[in-house]
């Protein structure tokens, strides 16, 4: 079981926070799956090499040619709020 | 000119143009006349893109026959994951609404160069995750097959909107059975291609070391063409590699000599014994056309939710780490500072699931987890990989049912998060493991459709689209779903 100090905890790296129903549901819903997932550990794979992508790749580049990316304006064109051409944000706590 | 939607292919569409028996303005405005009469009800389409769509047509009508391009004058609808240049893409979450990208995913820019007509884009689960389409945060999708029941997910308005003749074909993506699980439930075909056949530029990313875009269509013929078009290495996707040869249109009539494998892991108590059954008269039509058919086992495959409800909730939850409010899509006006700016955005720009499994990916990346679930999940991985390369060296192609059941009931399993997961156990460990699959039509059970799930070795999508036409000639399912046009 994943205690309530877990959940906020790691709600708090995840930037989300969760009021006092979501706590509780995310705790057991949380458990639930981790629970199943955990029959991981039970394999024995000792020596067996982790894959990170199936289909095997090496040294993939591309020419070192320059292309025309986005401009400054197409850039901030999505941004909530922007101000003198950088993307504008709250001040740090 | 008026065109029975329903007999209509992507391969049958151009034929007409070439023909000139219908002009693209026709074929587009037949498509959303038929959106107007049954969308209402199926609720495939997140977004129409009726007046672009019509001009565009127009200028491809005003071009000289011989300056066209084969496609040219198509109409297709894509997934609303995938980027368009200036057009709406949400990924059916709050937290991208009103996000118009600055460019076009790869994939779409394919279909632009090559005249394709985009009609619209497609709903979903919310950012893919989910396995009905109830997880979008706009509306739900329903059957055309059962008005009450899911189109299946994440790639749910894809098929629907296939289903329904609301457009020839779509494209979708699958990260863990999200093309082929709701081409199963609403009867079309929906093809998975290799790890890496198509750019993933501009899909907007769930779980990268999974992610494919891929095709579902009414025909297997438009299966193979659309993935013609749209593969390709991308120098914008240092993953993609295209495929190894072009993909030609399948005309093969029969099996003989070619040997399939029943993955007997896929076919335990889970199944449903409906399915089950359509499952064993495919079996028996393999074996009328020429096929060998023997039952072969993978242990590791049992191991492959497991695997996956780690590997891609970690990659999401790093994903979707760049949703924060700052530069595009959804921001909070709650919040003093950045951080509190940063949590109000992403708690009320999120659903449910997206919520779920950031927390889950979040907790087995998190300091002292990472061995005991990522680094396990990873070698799990490779055994999955060696038990799948292990019986491709006796087998062509390696078969099981889609999906354990025909489409369910809308709210039916949504209470059961673990319970939604398990019922991608046949379509899991082909993303793990990078291969091509594919889902045709095989059969009805309660009067739904039935998919017969097809794997083959990577970049073996030529050999899958021959052996899937030939038994989509022999199964020759004629039925539609008995929808009720609505007219204004």
């Amino acid at each position: 079981m994943i205690s309530r100090e877990e959940v906020e905890h790691v709600a708090r790296l995840a930037r989300l926070h969760l009021d006092e129903d979501a706590l509780a549901r995310m705790g057991s819903e949380l458990s639930q799956i981790i629970d199943y997932v955990q029959q991981i550990g039970e394999l024995d794979l000792a020596g067996v090499e982790p894959t990170a992508h199936a289909v095997a790749l090496t040294n993939v580049f591309r020419k070192d040619e320059t292309w025309e990316g986005l401009t400054q304006d197409e850039a901030l064109s999505n941004a909530p709020n922007a101000e003198a051409g950088h993307f504008a944000v709250p001040r740090m706590g | 000119m008026s065109h029975d939607v329903y007999e209509l292919s992507g391969v049958r569409c151009r034929e007409l143009l070439e023909s000139g028996e219908a002009s693209a303005t026709e074929l587009v405005q037949a498509y959303l006349d038929r959106m107007r009469g049954v969308d209402g009800q199926v609720g495939a389409y997140l977004l129409t893109n009726e007046e672009a769509a019509l001009r565009q047509a127009a200028a491809i009508d005003a071009k000289p026959a011989e300056e066209r391009g084969p496609w040219e004058g198509v109409p297709i609808a894509v997934k609303d994951i995938l980027a368009t240049k200036g057009v709406e893409t949400t990924c059916a979450s709050r937290i991208l609404s009103g996000y118009r990208p600055p460019y076009d995913a790869t994939a779409i820019r394919k279909l632009n160069e090559a005249g394709l007509i985009i009609l619209g884009k497609l709903n979903m689960d919310e950012f893919a995750m989910g396995s009905s389409t109830e997880n979008s945060a706009f509306q739900p999708t329903r059957n055309p097959w059962d008005l009450e029941r899911v189109p299946g997910g994440s790639s749910g308005g894809s098929a629907a909107a296939v289903a329904a003749a609301e457009t020839p074909w779509a494209l979708g993506t699958d990260t863990g059975g999200s093309i082929r699980q709701p081409a199963s439930l609403c009867g079309v075909v929906g093809l998975k291609p290799t790890y890496g056949a198509v750019s993933r530029y501009g899909l907007i990313a769930f779980a990268s070391s999974l992610d494919q875009i891929g095709p579902l269509t009414r025909t297997v013929s438009d299966a193979a063409a659309l993935l013609g078009i749209v593969e390709g290495q991308d120098p914008l996707d240092s993953t993609s590699t295209g495929l190894r040869e072009p993909i030609r249109l399948p005309t093969e009539r029969d099996l003989a000599g070619r040997r399939f494998g029943v993955i007997k892991e896929f076919l335990g108590e889970a199944i449903d014994s409906g399915v089950r059954e359509v499952f064993n008269d495919a079996c028996k039509t393999i074996e009328v056309l020429g096929g060998v058919v023997e039952e072969v086992s993978l242990p590791s495959v049992e191991r492959g939710i497991a695997a996956y409800y780690i590997i891609a909730p970690a990659e999401a939850s790093s994903n979707l780490a760049r949703f924060d409010g700052v530069r595009y899509g959804y921001r909070s006006d709650e919040g003093e500072d950045l951080l509190s700016m940063y949590t109000h955005t992403r708690s009320e720009g999120f659903g449910p699931e997206v919520k779920r499994r950031i927390m889950i990916g979040t907790y087995v990346l998190s300091a002292g987890y990472y061995e005991a679930y990522y680094g396990q999940a990873q070698r799990t991985r490779t055994l999955i990989i060696q038990d799948f390369n292990r019986t491709f060296a006796d087998y062509d192609y390696l078969i099981s049912p889609t999906s354990p059941s025909v489409a369910f009931k809308l709210g039916e399993r949504t209470a059961d998060p673990l319970a939604m997961y398990l019922s991608d156990l046949c379509t899991i460990p082909v993303n793990l493991a990078g291969l091509p699959a594919i889902s045709l039509p095989a059969g009805f059970s309660q009067g739904l459709p039935v998919g017969l799930h097809m794997i083959s070795p990577h970049f073996g999508e030529q050999a899958l689209v021959d052996a899937a036409h030939a038994l989509e000639q022999k199964f020759q399912l004629g039925a539609r779903p008995a929808l009720t046009e609505v007219t204004e």
